[in-house]
């Protein structure tokens, strides 16, 4: 079996988020870096898929140089090997990006075959496109199934259940398939020393596509204006409980 | 509640060391203290927040030793302290024969419950370690595990119980206005407090605080790494946060740690990293905390490595994750010890910054202390804010050198251990002629001064076996054979001495005099000419430190002493200052030349048509005299026991006063000798006691043995407690000792360097009864009385002649004998020899 | 053409399509059961020229399939929108805690606009295209079951009362405080990321940007300092009681109503004082 996760690099941003000066960036002087958590997610079902079925599992990412620690992160949970598609930081619209993965992904599968699987988180922490994997599935004419919550192997097809209100629809696609999914479809675990120490030999291969002149194109950013509640202290510890309590009964709740 | 507006004293900064200080001040009877901190409560955001909280108790350092202790204690009290213990293991033999030094100081600061393990007994207490890694472990049971975070709520509301304490969180100090140079008002984002007493306790900020007042803290955020990982099953189940010895991996830099169900892996080994105070970020933009930056796992890798051969079973298990990892920031400062007191620049600022957890509560009581009393009962003097030089609070050198310690926090570090970065930075004026005599360089406050000359190794055969050889490395680094052949060709010929490291300043004006009597034990109101030694004592009547003053005129005095101390007691004379008596720093304008030896009157007589001889140029006195085309201020006092003179010449005339001197010394068989002439073997023959080693605020004039015969009529700081002192049987006297036989197990000579602990024959600690032990405060060659010096307190019981005592050295003990009890010499006892 | 779901978030984007002309709408459960890709590939041989979809899950995803189709740019999750070329939009980043203003570049703009950032059009309706049935090749990705939540509690998505839990609650078996009210309230139990990496509770029940977005009546949260991830997902709660030790974390600065204290004490006096008014 082959799987493949795409990963994108994205700041850990505490309570409040800074801009650089031209406000087309956040300001990450003080922040680090992480993997949109949905992402985590695919990593972490690549991985299981690979444990229980052998095969290839490889990591893509588009991002600056400094992603690699990105794909290091997710070698040390396990996957095998990473295509970096270097860049130099701009941002590059979904458009861009799915052109480019998709480049990698064919030219990978050209060399050793096709994967089952290329998990994509629904969307990313950051932009919130939701289309890069939708995008490349199209191009590589397979099935696409979105915000996925479980994943199971039947065969030649893969169920997979999306969460909706009110429980989750079952989709059945056969494979190859492009999925997409959500934070919760597993706990990822945390890397272990050995595995982080694994990651350091594994191999990266980097290659540096053109970028597309983007078509939604970043013109600034803000910070949205706080949504302007004013706390009124119900008092402190235990003795509050009575004035918590009488909030509660005037909402009718009670 | 709004912030007051007023203020006894405000603390800023609610780490663990802001915390403890404004308790201890409110302890101590001061009211109205406010605790300011920019940050949220309980945890603000700093160091504190996401220390790794254990305390191992051993340090060579007599001071942070202390401290530690003291923290410890009371952290037991507030209930916040688990006992685990604490294990240093080593991996070299070079360790194993530090961890015996550690024993030893561990011995000499009175730290029980301390032992060598074998790799078998360490696998016993931690049985998760590969014991085939290691060599050995040195156990302290005492070590433990604290929270620092609910220590400083405890001590804030304590203060704030009794009513003494304002606290004020989320309240950033934007200002310090200084006016006539003191301070007068704090302002913040909430609004003004008017105070004169204002204490910077901000850890990494602190830099940019005292900045707002005009003052620097010579200190540098730097990255300390660290990672959990877990769940551990072996852990799985803890009943609290830690049932295993902390394990330090000394020689990779590294410390290993349970904590509840995980392990903390820290380490010291990376390169050092390196932050300004001005990079860190607000509390509002941190994503963990101000002082957390993100991890750099390239810095980590070796490391990685280290923990996994120590510990396989833990970090090599694949169910064990790295759940969490930091770059955390911590403080270092230039020397390695924290910055404490009050500031030389501006009265009234106050600082303690640059402390770790493990000595936060004792910093806080003893700064607390100084404060309130005038001085702590833990003598502060290696960590005096005032201590720095100028180049020392320059931002390069304080880089620079924290860097270079940076990979020192576990390492072996000798006692005479020289930097290596930023040197050259002060230089005699007649640096190049030592240069050429192949002199080896020591640094003092910058100063570069020999400690010996290559080209004086031809004296080696001249003196033969009366010149000692050291076969063992550890004594044999940073030493030379050399010293002691220089160190007898001054006591049978004459020695030339680079003394441009003194510190030289002037105090002028109608109240000079009022000045130094207040200053200086020994009366000053003395004729103009004369040079006098004397102490310099702590309110307590302890030695804040010694030095020489000459009175060159009716209200002109020149205070002259060491580069170390130098700056600590410019301050402390500045701050004596009275009736329009001002102080001039001649430092950097005036260099000295010491001439010393039986043929120093020759030498020198050779070169000027002045009267020299004894009855025309006494002992104890200075004037100036005319040396070839130079007046020279001449002071005929000495360091070393001999004849002879210091000589003072503006700093541009002193080459050519070196010059003048080595041409009339040659046809007298003169030798330029080094420092460890200076400071060592001629000192230790002569039983002068150093400040920073015998003499310490912990110890009074009467202990010392420098009690006169009388006390001077007019007040100085510390005579009430002097004049007590007198009065009391000494606890300990200063003692001289020799060693009596130098062979180690193995048949090797071996030669202690100082803080090795002396023991009774039998092998029992020596305590006085003020609870302080017996160390050895100096040790050194005495190559005129072929003895192998120690200088020591010891009970007056011990403190006899003749009476035979055994010193731990690298964990063996060595038979001594005391040589003289008090301040009698070992070599020329009666003196002839200065009075010639 | 507008992207039908019935609700009002699809009224809200209809807001907006309006200023880009006449407006028809293609209904998003045409088929039943859900097909995405056939709705996509039908939606794309109408050509219309703009597209616009409530910022929903499904809506999102029907878009970006279309998107990809046409080989065209899609701005989702957009709160503003005026046509021209390029088409300026202004959309949501980071679930919300930074807005983006962008040019769409295109000759059809794709938008989908975020739910409750936008009044709803009061207008009649648009007139609905009969898209009739989907052919079978294009039908390989669509619904062939569902199943039911697995927890049988309250939902926290429709919940109207939420106790939520954070990192202050300190370990699994400290979330029992937070059972105890929520059984008391009939509210449901909520809790951050934190808790959720930590592996104390389900990720069901995790509230924020990548757990559930909520809109109860009253959202009480213990424990929880406030990262902009998770407040990303409290944009809908009508009232936030926020219980913390630490009164300058970022949840208490942005709730209507705190307790400062030990959350430990705090809860189980408030259950206490329910069970004894009851």
């Amino acid at each position: 079996m082959r799987i493949a996760a795409c990963i994108k690099r994205v700041p850990i941003t505490g309570g409040r988020i800074l801009l650089t000066e031209d406000a087309r960036a956040i300001n990450t002087q003080h922040l680090g870096f992480t993997l949109s958590p949905h992402e985590e997610c695919g990593v972490e079902e690549a991985v299981r898929l690979i444990e229980a079925n052998k095969g290839d599992s490889v990591v893509f990412t588009l991002g600056p140089p400094e992603a690699v620690e990105q794909l290091r992160d997710a070698m040390a949970l396990g996957i095998d090997r990473a295509i970096h598609l270097q860049t130099d930081g701009q941002e590059w619209d979904a458009q861009a990006t799915a052109a480019a993965l998709l480049d990698a992904i064919r030219a990978d599968e050209a060399a050793n075959g096709p994967f089952d699987i290329v998990f994509f988180g629904n969307e990313s922490a950051d932009s919130g496109g939701f289309q890069v994997g939708i995008r490349v599935a199209y191009a590589l004419g397979r099935p696409c199934v979105t915000g996925l919550k479980k994943v199971t192997i039947e065969g030649s097809s893969v169920r997979c259940e999306q969460e909706v209100e009110g429980g989750r629809d079952v989709f059945v696609v056969p494979l190859p398939a492009v999925l997409t999914v959500k934070e919760g479809l597993n706990l990822p675990r945390y890397p272990s020393v050995p595995g982080r120490m694994r990651a350091r030999t594994k191999p990266v291969a980097v290659q540096t596509p053109q970028r597309l002149e983007p078509r939604l194109e970043l013109v600034r950013l803000a910070v949205p204006a706080g949504q302007g509640r004013r706390a009124e202290s119900l008092g402190n510890g235990a003795s509050a409980a009575t004035a918590v309590v009488d909030v509660l009964a005037k909402a009718g709740l009670l | 509640m709004s912030l007051p507006t007023q203020a006894r004293c405000v603390v800023i900064g609610c780490g663990i060391v802001g915390n403890s200080l404004a308790f201890h001040l409110t302890r101590l009877g001061w009211r109205d203290v406010v605790l300011l901190d920019k940050g949220p409560l309980p945890n603000p955001g700093g160091s504190t927040g996401h220390a790794s909280n254990f305390i191992y108790l051993v340090d060579h350092s007599k001071e942070m030793t202390a401290l530690t202790m003291d923290s410890v204690r009371q952290y037991t009290e507030l209930g916040v302290f688990i006992q685990s213990g604490g294990i240093e293991v080593a991996r070299t033999p070079e360790r194993m024969q530090e961890l015996t030094r550690r024993m030893a100081s561990g011995e000499s600061w009175g730290i029980e419950g301390r032992s060598l393990l074998t790799p078998a007994q360490v696998k016993e207490l931690v049985p998760y370690i590969d014991e085939s890694v290691i060599l050995g472990g040195f156990h302290t049971v005492g070590v433990g595990v604290v929270d620092s975070l609910r220590a400083g709520t405890l001590m804030r509301e304590k203060g704030q119980a009794a009513g003494a304490l304002h606290v004020a969180p989320k309240t950033e100090v934007v200002g310090i206005n200084v006016e006539h140079g003191r301070v007068r008002r704090v302002r913040t984002t909430e609004g003004d407090i008017e105070t004169e007493i204002v204490a910077i306790t901000c850890g990494v900020w602190s830099p940019r605080v005292a900045k707002m007042a005009g003052t620097r803290i010579p200190l540098t955020p730097a990255v300390h790494q660290m990672i959990d990982i877990g769940p551990v099953p072996r852990f799985r189940g803890a009943k609290s946060d830690i049932e295993h010895p902390i394990v330090r991996d000394m020689d990779t830099n590294m410390y290993e740690r349970q904590a509840g169900g995980d392990l903390e892996i820290g380490s010291y080994a990376h390169k050092p990293i390196l932050y300004e105070p001005e990079d860190l970020p607000p509390v509002e933009q941190a994503a963990l905390s101000p002082t957390e930056f993100p991890f750099t796992q390239a810095d980590f890798e070796e490391q990685m490595h280290h923990a996994l051969e120590l510990m396989p079973e833990i970090v090599g298990d694949e169910s064990v994750g790295v759940k969490y990892a930091i770059n955390g920031i911590l403080s270092l400062t230039p020397d390695g010890m924290p910055v404490l007191g009050e500031s030389p620049d501006v009265k009234g600022l106050w600082a303690a910054a640059a402390v770790w957890v493990k000595e936060g509560p004792g910093t806080g009581k003893a700064l607390a202390e100084w404060m309130v009393h005038g001085e702590s009962e833990i003598d502060l003097h290696s960590s005096d804010v005032a201590r720095f030089h100028e180049h020392q609070k320059t931002r390069a050198h304080v880089r620079a050198r924290a860097a270079e310690g940076f990979n020192k926090t576990y390492g072996i570090v000798h006692p005479s251990e020289q930097w290596a970065s930023n040197r050259n930075v002060r230089l005699a004026p007649f640096h190049l002629r030592e240069r050429e005599l192949g002199a080896v360089f020591f640094e003092a406050a910058g100063w570069e001064r020999p400690q010996w000359y290559e080209s004086n190794a031809s004296l080696l055969e001249e003196f033969g076996d009366r010149v000692t050889r050291r076969t063992a490395e550890w004594e044999a680094r940073w030493w030379s054979p050399i010293i002691n052949a220089e160190h007898l060709a001054m006591r049978e010929r004459v020695g030339l001495f680079d003394l441009s490291a003194f510190t030289i300043f002037d105090l002028v004006g109608p109240g000079a005099l009022a000045s130094v009597q207040c200053a200086a034990l020994r009366q000053m109101d003395v004729p103009v000419g004369r040079v006098v030694y004397t102490p310099v004592l702590s309110p307590q009547g302890g030695f804040k430190s010694d030095l020489t003053i000459m009175r060159l005129g009716d209200e002109h005095f020149r205070v002259v002493t060491g580069g170390a101390a130098g700056m600590s007691d410019k301050k402390w004379f500045g701050d004596q200052l009275v009736g329009g008596a001002e102080l001039a720093d001649l430092t950097s304008s005036m260099t000295t030349i010491g001439l010393w030896g039986p043929h120093a009157r020759r030498v020198l007589e050779g070169t000027t048509s002045d009267d020299l001889t004894n009855e025309g140029f006494k002992f104890g006195t200075c004037s100036v005299i005319e040396i070839g085309t130079l007046r020279v201020l001449a002071s005929r006092i000495s360091y070393v026991g001999d004849l002879g003179w210091e000589l003072y010449v503006p700093i541009e005339q002193g080459l050519k006063l070196w010059d003048t001197l080595w041409e009339a010394g040659l046809p007298h068989g003169m030798a330029a000798c080094g420092i460890g002439v200076y400071g060592t073997t001629g000192r230790l023959e002569k039983g002068y006691r150093a400040h920073g080693n015998e003499l310490e605020t912990e110890y009074n004039v009467v202990e010392a043995g420098m009690a006169a015969p009388r006390v001077k009529a007019e007040d100085f700081i510390g005579k009430a407690a002097h004049l007590r002192h007198r009065e009391e049987e000494p606890a300990a006297i200063l003692c001289t000792l020799t060693v009596d036989d130098h062979r180690s197990k193995s048949g090797e000579k071996r030669y202690m360097l100082g803080r090795e602990p002396i023991l009774t024959r039998d092998g029992k600690r020596i305590v006085d009864r003020r609870g302080r032990g017996s160390y050895v405060t100096s040790a050194g060659a005495g190559p005129s009385v072929g003895k192998h010096i120690l200088m020591a307190y010891l009970t007056p019981e011990e403190a006899v002649v003749g009476n035979q005592l055994l010193v731990e050295y690298m964990g063996e003990r060595y038979p001594v004998s005391v040589a003289v009890a008090g301040p009698t010499p070992l070599f020329d006892p009666e003196n002839t020899r200065i009075r010639s | 053409m507008l992207i039908d779901d019935h609700t009002e978030a699809s009224r809200q984007a209809l807001t907006l399509a309006r200023k880009f002309g006449a407006v028809r709408s293609v209904a998003i459960d045409s088929f039943e059961p859900f097909a995405p890709d056939a709705l996509a590939t039908a939606i794309t041989r109408l050509s219309p020229s703009a597209v616009f979809a409530a910022g929903t899950e499904r809506g999102n995803e029907v878009m970006a399939r279309v998107a990809a189709r046409m080989n065209l740019p899609f701005a989702a999750n957009c709160i503003a929108a005026e046509a021209g070329d390029p088409v300026t939009v202004t959309r949501l980043r980071w679930g919300g805690s930074l807005l983006e203003e962008a040019h769409l570049h295109s000759p059809r703009a794709l938008i989908s606009v975020a739910p409750h950032t936008v009044p709803a059009d009061s207008g009649p309706l648009p007139e609905p295209i009969e898209l009739g049935a989907p052919e079978e090749q294009e039908d390989a990705v669509r619904v062939v079951g569902h199943v039911a939540p697995q927890n049988g509690g309250v939902s926290l998505g429709a919940a109207k009362v939420i106790v939520s839990g954070g990192r202050g609650v300190g370990s699994k078996e400290g979330f029992a405080i937070i059972e105890e009210l929520a059984g008391l309230l009939g509210a449901a139990v909520g809790c951050s990321r934190a808790v959720t990496s930590a592996g104390w509770r389900p990720h069901s029940d995790q509230v924020g940007q990548t757990g559930t977005k909520v809109a109860p009546e009253v959202y009480i949260a213990c424990g929880i300092s406030g990262a902009t991830q998770h407040m990303a997902g409290l944009k809908g709660a009508k009232r936030i009681l926020a219980i913390n030790s630490d009164p300058q974390a970022p949840l208490m600065l942005n709730a209507d109503y705190t307790v400062t204290g030990d959350l430990k004490e705090i809860v189980p006096a408030i259950s206490a004082e329910i069970r004894k008014r009851k």
